[in-house]
């Protein structure tokens, strides 16, 4: 049983291992010194205080993400939206925090409050539609991404922008030099956002494996037929998974934009939803190891984008990476003669 | 309202429906024959972007635009075949599969093309080669008509040959009844002897063929460069319009045309004094819509056939 309990990790690590190969491989094509590039990519964010704090602060938006994919992974549910309700949401948060100016933390919470409810009545819209006359939610969210970028840009250009700033940029909602999260440790810009997000993990997880609806959420994802004739309600379940998974990416994008910017900068889908993805896949659905993962990636982006300053390579690299990661860890048959040896081993 | 019905009612509208189709319909066709093999190709939208990049580097190197479209149309093939092999030998989840290869695509395209160019916005400065319009005999000289039917890129009319191609080889070739049967119950097409992993190959290379030549179209037709994320959501409207179409060819290319259609629409929207940011969400608002439409009168035609077996007995 030992052995069978430690196959995951060891699988994972196999994938990543393989894929941080190719990488290489990859490098020792196109760059001059492969072994230093290769060095820098991984333990670059080591090398100072301000690069591990960048870790922590990719780890926040990625981590929310994360956790609202797995949600939906977990029920199989193949919904990428988190992407479009973390952008809009974003904006929900800002015309908040702008309106509420100079009102400490009122301002914050009620922005990531409304902003959270927000993400989870639109993350909703998918769930009803996939429930109620079983629409491809996949399909839909992606949809609902670029229809929520395009609203939220809207929004962005005619009411909030300030037209002194060159590049898109919303009005201020703090004052120069301060952020509406505060600034939790010293010397880098990590913000408070990182106990939210933790706090939501956790109590993810709670819901997830120590309540009837997450048993039921857990079932359905199993095998939804079964669980239907097991008389669970296939129907609510797959509307609320929609309802958290949105609230948590709202409240991610809320975060992102109070704790990191002074403005809303964001011109294009910044990505991260799609990167909870990835952060779901690897985290294995599980709202713990969800964070895990998140700070894997987020080690991992760090470092590509420290090694496309200071090399030829970009960051874009890291896309080889993340897409051999994802096909070998969703392989069923990867490594699963290893494993069948060590079941037949135990059994002797 | 006026000026909008000059808009559709103009023949170079029509035409431009034409040309905004080819893309989607493309992957469309590439979704119907993946899924009609039951393995449906969500990577459409990444094998687009990597045949568009392909066919670029390719046609800018050698000069030449049909080695450029034959190389574009192999990388699609080639990310297809890797595809089927994850999911039909390593049994990967297909969903996760085509979500792999389309962050693959996003990242590694401008990849390639920043190590090619030293840019990472896009292909301008690789002097890529494009696929030529045909005028067509005869025809073109046809008032109205031929304004609307000649003058398209090849692509064009190799994605209206596809259509048929693709219903006489569903409907009526041996491999077509093979693919359908391996998509409706593959253990029953076992029984019968049909090799379910040689046929599903075939019909993601095929898929992956289609998703090929409708990226070439995007850089080497439709414009003559290649940009970052380019195929803009067309693989995705195009599942969309194989979901509508019920995986049928002739219904596919209808859905296709009205997405096309919204699509053109939107473009020629941008002259008027619409908010353009709106504007860009019609085609995904219309795509939402109809995937709507055709799903809740689907439901509820099942429900009254099943309320009316119930009356029966």
């Amino acid at each position: 049983m030992n052995n069978y309990k430690i196959f995951e990790p060891i699988r994972t690590a196999v994938a990543i291992i393989i894929a941080l190969i190719i990488a290489f491989i990859v490098i020792l094509l196109v760059s001059d010194d492969p072994i230093g590039t290769m060095t820098i990519l991984l333990v670059g964010p080591l090398k100072a205080t301000r690069y591990l704090g960048n870790v922590i602060e990719l780890f926040i938006p990625l981590a929310f993400t994360g956790v609202a994919t797995a949600f939906l992974f977990r029920a199989k549910l193949f919904n990428l939206g988190a992407e479009g309700i973390l952008y809009i949401c974003g904006i929900i948060a800002t015309v908040i925090a702008i309106k509420l100016k100079g009102y400490g933390i009122l301002q914050a919470v009620v922005a990531i409050g409304v902003a959270s409810v927000v993400g989870m009545l639109l993350g909703g819209i998918p769930g009803i539609l996939k429930a109620k006359w079983n629409i491809n939610e996949l399909v839909v969210s992606l949809m609902f991404n670029s229809i929520f970028f395009g609203i939220g840009f809207y929004i962005l250009n005619n009411y909030l922008r300030d037209t002194d700033q060159s590049l898109v940029a919303s009005y201020r909602f703090v004052e120069p030099g301060k952020l509406a999260l505060g600034n939790l440790v010293a010397g880098t810009r990590i913000h408070y956002g990182l106990i939210l997000v933790l706090i939501v993990a956790l109590l993810s997880y709670v819901f997830m494996f120590k309540t009837k609806w997450g048993y039921a959420l857990r079932m359905t994802g199993a095998n939804n037929r079964f669980a239907y004739y097991m008389g669970i309600k296939t129907f609510s379940v797959i509307v609320y998974t929609h309802l958290i998974a949105g609230f948590i990416a709202g409240m991610g994008g809320a975060v992102e934009v109070l704790g990191m910017y002074d403005r809303f900068r964001w011109g294009a889908l910044p990505g991260l939803g799609f990167d909870g993805a990835l952060v779901a896949l690897l985290g294995k659905d599980h709202p713990l190891k969800a964070l895990l993962a998140a700070l894997f990636l987020a080690y991992l982006r760090i470092g590509a984008d420290i090694m496309a300053r200071s090399t030829e390579v970009p960051s874009e690299m890291i896309a080889i990476i993340q897409a051999i990661i994802i096909l070998l860890i969703s392989a069923e048959r990867f490594l699963a003669k290893w494993r069948e040896k060590q079941l037949v081993k135990e059994a002797k | 309202m006026g000026n909008i019905w000059e808009i559709i009612f103009a023949t170079d509208f029509i035409f431009s429906v034409v040309r905004v189709t080819t893309p989607i319909l493309l992957a469309a066709l590439g979704a119907i024959v993946s899924d009609r093999a039951g393995v449906v190709n969500i990577g459409l939208e990444g094998i687009m972007l990597m045949a568009a990049i392909t066919g670029v580097v390719i046609s800018a190197q050698t000069q030449s635009a049909f080695i450029g479209l034959f190389a574009a149309v192999c990388a699609g093939i080639l990310i297809a075949l890797i595809l089927g092999y994850f999911v039909l030998e390593m049994k990967s989840n297909i969903i996760l599969g085509g979500i792999a290869v389309n962050l693959f695509a996003s990242g590694g395209s401008v990849f390639l093309l920043y190590v090619l160019t030293g840019e990472k916005g896009t292909s301008s400065s690789l002097a890529s080669k494009v696929v030529p319009n045909i005028n067509i005999p005869i025809i073109k000289d046809i008032p109205i008509i031929g304004e609307i039917i000649s003058g398209h890129n090849l692509i064009t009319y190799i994605a209206i040959l596809s259509v048929v191609a693709v219903y006489l080889m569903l409907n009526k070739t041996p491999m077509g009844t093979k693919i359908r049967s391996v998509g409706e119950n593959y253990h029953a097409a076992e029984s019968v002897g049909i090799n379910v992993k040689k046929v599903r190959y075939i019909a993601l290379g095929l898929s992956g063929m289609f998703a090929g030549f409708g990226g070439a179209f995007l850089s080497m037709g439709y414009v003559s460069w290649f940009s970052r994320d380019m195929s803009a959501g067309r693989g995705w409207i195009a599942l969309a319009a194989e979901a509508m179409g019920g995986g049928n060819t002739i219904g596919t290319t209808i859905t296709a045309l009205i997405f096309g259609f919204a699509q053109a629409f939107a473009n020629s929207l941008q002259g008027l004094n619409i908010p353009s940011e709106l504007i860009t969400i019609i085609p995904n608002v219309v795509t939402v819509l109809g995937l709507c439409i055709f799903a809740i009168t689907k439901t509820t035609k099942v429900r009254k056939v099943k309320a009316n077996e119930k009356n029966n007995n």
